[in-house]
């Protein structure tokens, strides 16, 4: 037999050690040291130490890089998944930072402990080409966040939407299950690379699976028509968490269901040209995709609540990303990357601004937004960036995410096929003007009520907003930064 | 150099937002200066511009990766348009000299606005032009729906999802045609040069040209245009009619025709009596020219005349682009910046000198203020400014018009004839405007309840008298010696750019 290498173990598992040991240490802070004090300040310290291990755990990344698997593929080292790591860890720290001065709940370390949990899911979950590491990760992250969302045990909503979560969620587990379970019978395999060699034809046996496991992830993407938790959890959990959900679990989730649907089920894509439908997974993703397009935009029409209104504008972005899948080319891979990524920065902002106008105001409604220009003068410019950029307007990261995309996907082979998607995302894209625009309207038309005060906002939030505008803003000037460091990793 | 436009509008922009909130008159003085920045380096630029040249401002790699480049560069059309927008951007901040509220962010908006402006009419890579097209689109929203009047949230929104609808037909068109290409750029010269095939030229064609119309106003695309421009403040229907419906024009030059030549062949059949893309748009221009005019005719309102005029004066520049020949496309440049002067010099007569004086715009009320004694200047201006656009001989308007008619003759002779009709229409609806707002006092005013308007109407403004000079001296320039914008705009049109459109058609 050959040498256990736990050695090599150890060494891939290094980032996602720090963060054991950071969860350990802040939970034991929390509970020990600062017990007694305001609940603000504990907040803060464990944010602080969040970010310091995610920060810790970054440079364990780019200082030890190691490339090769351990036990088959259960953990992997390459330079694409170390990039995406660093991306899910970027993010968690905005997701961290925003939520310094918080006060929805007084079980703190463990509110922190959750968080680092699920981020280590999330590094796991990219960093393996194992089904049953797949799927124990995704658990792991899904778990962690179905107690994040109800979080608020003051909160009767955060409670209902939390329990929705975790049936939806459950029972999606349970698809994504029955469907690796059904591609191993197939295969004998759990290893990617080993299904993806003894796949030849789409046996219904196949078929099933490759459904079963859509819904699984289409779940996890909220894509519709799986999206039906999303509102809810949107609307409903504490902004940190909910910003969380919306960011991390989307960028492991849609990094991960790349890599499952091209380096195993790669054999049986099919086609999703228009006029050329051929079996396979390929056009059971357009149709997620068109339905996610339409759905998400349509539906946000009509939303009153903003963050109502950004879940079903997350839903129509995930159709976008979702064009990118069906490619499959390492080009649509970077834009998908780029996409989320960017995508993620913007909603983290979006999420603590939303916070402060529901400190300020006390509801996140359409109209809690009224006069925030002469309000909270620097919020509503952040405001005005991040919307735009969901919408896809130049200069900034959103429009530049869009036009990557759709340029790697009908540039990919046979790519010109899928013209019908992306004609009816950027179609859709141009309907989605109208709802941000009617947030933006708010902001910065109406008027506020007569008296209204000025806000009061955390110099350090407003600066941690101020940075993630300042990146929406950068990534599209110069979507090179970004851009350049993804082929490099390739 | 000519990037300093550019630089200049975003820059001063930037330097609003952060000045301190309540002095107006900082806010103004500094756009003013930006114009005038923008101007003096327009200037300089279409001066130094030779016959048939391109010249490249800038050329530095923006994104290797996908091959686009950040390319300024001029040719004599778009210096000349360049040109046409530095005018417009001074006297755009003269007539809004009364803005008081939120006058800072009112003018950081508007300088953004002129800057994208810029952006267009300079890019060579299409996916900055693309860039700079979108970026107009939001200020656009904001300039009206902030500082506007009548409906101004339903025209500021209508106009916002127009224009995007059409930028997202355009953006369809880029992308494909760049990845049918395959040639890793998005650079104009690249892409001209590249030979499409003629199936994809077909439908890239018209996607992109209708895409660009919709913001030329092209009937029946052009319902955004009456609405937007009446919702719209001053300086903002101005700048709408002045220079962002001539981006659309110009985006159908410079990008559709260009690249997509073929799409305007015959398609070998006859659907209708239509043979190619090229009747359908000419046959639409001439019913925008045609349907504009004669709704004008029956306005109530005095500012719905001058937006529908808009679309019939539109029409014009898209049946000269479509006639093909020299002349005809000629003219349709000479017609951008003709309207472009003469639109905005309306639309300041009828927001400025009269809405923001009287504040009402319907012929009945406007009647009985005897305005041709009270405010003379007025009068007097859009006189000027009607028979300019009318097509008096001596102005701007006549010599554009002049050379699309005779460009369309060469093409479609029953259109010209048609056309013609079209202009007649233009003297009476200009006629009666002018009749009904400034002229109708002493014969309708025994009908009126007298003492309805106690306000006195104050005086015009030294801003005001400035800026009408400023277009209307433009104008005569135009009308008398448009030799100095031929000069640049024809050799510009028979440049290697544009060769390949003589494989569509061109006589």
């Amino acid at each position: 037999m050959i040498a256990t290498p736990f050695l090599d173990l150890l060494h891939l598992a290094w980032p996602e050690l720090f963060l054991d040991i950071t969860a350990l240490v802040v939970v034991a802070l929390d509970l020990l040291v600062l017990r007694r004090r305001s609940v603000a300040l504990r907040f803060s310290f464990a944010a602080a130490f969040t970010a310091l291990g995610c920060a810790i755990a970054i440079i364990a990344i780019l200082t030890r890089p190691i490339d090769g698997g351990v036990f088959g593929g259960i953990l992997v080292g390459s330079p694409l998944i170390r990039t995406v790591q660093v991306l899910i860890l970027l993010v968690t720290i905005a997701c961290a930072l925003i939520s310094t001065r918080s006060d929805f709940t007084e079980h703190v370390g463990e509110f922190f402990l959750l968080l680092l949990l699920a981020t280590e899911g999330a590094l796991t979950l990219v960093a393996t080409t194992d089904l049953l590491v797949i799927f124990v990760s995704l658990e792991l992250l899904s778990l962690s966040l179905y107690a994040m969302a109800a979080a608020d045990k003051r909160s009767k909503r955060a409670a209902e939407a939390g329990l929705k979560y975790f049936l939806f969620g459950g029972m999606s587990a349970a698809f994504l299950l029955f469907g690796f379970s059904l591609l191993y019978g197939a295969t004998g395999s759990t290893s990617l690379p080993v299904i993806a060699s003894s796949l030849h034809t789409l046996t219904p046996l196949v078929a099933i699976a490759i459904v079963m496991t859509a819904i699984g992830f289409g779940f996890k993407v909220a894509a519709a028509p799986l999206h039906f938790w999303a509102p809810d959890v949107y609307q409903s959990a504490p902004a940190p968490a909910a910003a969380f959900i919306a960011s991390v679990s989307k960028i492991a989730s849609f990094f991960v269901f790349f890599e499952l649907l091209h380096a195993a089920l790669g054999p049986v894509a099919g086609s999703a040209a228009w006029g050329h439908f051929g079996a396979g997974w390929s056009p059971v993703i357009a149709v997620l995709a068109a339905c996610s397009m339409v759905l998400g935009n349509l539906t946000a029409l009509v939303q009153t609540s903003v963050r109502r209104l950004l879940a079903y504008s997350a839903i129509a972005h995930a159709g976008y990303m979702l064009v990118a899948m069906i490619a499959g080319t390492p080009e649509s891979l970077a834009a998908l990357l780029y996409y989320v990524f960017t995508y993620a920065l913007t909603t983290v902002g979006i999420f603590a601004l939303v916070a402060i106008v529901e400190r300020n105001v006390g509801s996140d409604s359409l109209s809690s937004f009224n006069g925030l220009v002469r309000r909270a003068p620097f919020l509503a410019i952040c405001l005005f960036i991040f919307f735009l950029s969901l919408a896809g307007i130049p200069p900034l990261s959103g429009f530049f995410a869009k036009f990557f995309l759709f340029t790697a996907a009908l540039a990919s082979p046979g790519g010109l096929g899928l013209l019908w998607l992306v004609i009816l995302a950027i179609a859709m894209s141009a309907v989605s003007l109208f709802y941000y625009l009617q947030v933006l309207k708010r902001a910065f038309v109406t008027p506020a009520e007569e008296g209204a005060p000025e806000f009061e906002v955390p110099w350090f939030t407003q600066a941690v907003i101020g940075v993630l505008a300042l990146l929406t803003l950068l990534f599209g000037c110069a979507p090179n930064l970004l851009l350049s460091w993804f082929e490099h990793m390739m | 150099m000519l990037a300093w436009t550019i630089y200049i509008s975003m820059g001063a922009a930037a330097l609003l937002l952060l000045l301190p909130r309540r002095s107006a008159q900082a806010a103004r003085v500094v756009a003013l200066a930006a114009a005038i920045g923008g101007f003096v380096v327009a200037l300089l630029g279409f001066l130094a511009q030779r016959p048939g040249e391109t010249v490249t401002v800038v050329r530095v790699p923006w994104v290797p990766t996908l091959g686009i480049e950040y390319h300024l560069a001029a040719d004599g059309i778009s210096a000349s348009l360049v040109l046409l927008t530095g005018v417009v951007a001074i006297t755009g901040v003269l007539f809004s000299w009364n803005i008081e509220e939120r006058a800072k962010e009112f003018f950081a908006f508007f300088l953004l606005l002129i800057g994208s402006v810029y952006g267009v009419f300079l890019s060579w890579d299409l996916f900055l032009l693309f860039v700079f097209y979108e970026i107009v689109i939001i200020p656009k929203y904001f300039l009206i729906t902030i500082w506007g009047s009548t409906r101004k949230e339903y025209g500021a929104m209508k106009l916002a999802i127009y224009s995007f609808v059409g930028s997202a037909m355009v953006l369809v068109g880029l992308i494909a045609a760049y990845v049918v290409a395959g040639e890793h750029s998005l650079s104009l010269d690249v892409l001209a040069g590249h030979y499409f095939p003629q199936h994809f030229q077909m439908w890239a064609f018209p996607l992109v040209f209708v895409g660009f119309a919709i913001l030329a106003g092209l009937w029946p695309f052009h319902t955004w245009a009456p609405t937007g421009h009446v919702a719209a403040p001053t300086a903002a229907s101005m700048l709408l009619a002045g220079v962002v419906m001539k981006l659309g024009a110009y985006g159908c030059l410079r990008v559709a025709m260009t690249l997509f030549p073929l799409g305007m062949a015959p398609w070998g059949f006859h659907f209708l009596g239509f043979g190619s893309w090229r009747d359908v748009f000419s046959i639409l221009a001439v019913i925008g020219i045609v349907y504009g005019a004669t709704v004008a005719m029956v306005q109530k309102d005095f500012k719905f005349v001058i937006g529908y005029s808009s679309v019939s004066h539109m029409g014009f520049i898209t049946l000269g682009l479509m006639t093909l020949n020299l002349t005809g496309v000629t003219g349709a440049v000479m017609q951008m910046i003709s309207h472009g002067l003469l639109a905005g010099l309306l639309f300041a007569v009828v927001g400025r000198m009269v809405y923001a004086r009287t504040h009402t715009r319907e012929f009945s009320k406007l009647g009985p203020m005897h305005l041709n004694k009270v405010i003379p200047f007025a009068a007097v201006t859009f006189i000027i400014a009607g028979m300019a656009s009318m097509g008096l001989p001596g102005f701007s308007g006549f010599i554009a018009e002049m050379m699309i008619l005779l460009g369309a003759w060469k093409a479609f002779p029953m259109l010209a004839a048609l056309t013609g009709v079209g202009i007649v229409l233009g003297v009476v609806y200009v006629w009666r405007a002018m009749q009904k707002a400034f002229f109708a006092g002493d014969s309708q005013g025994a009908t009126q309840p007298p003492g309805e308007y106690h306000e006195p109407i104050p005086p015009i403004t030294l801003p005001e008298k400035l800026a009408a000079g400023i277009l209307i001296a433009s104008s005569i320039c135009v009308g008398v010696y448009p030799q100095f914008l031929l000069r640049v705009i024809q050799p510009a049109l028979n440049s290697p750019l544009f060769a390949a459109l003589h494989n569509g058609g061109w006589q």
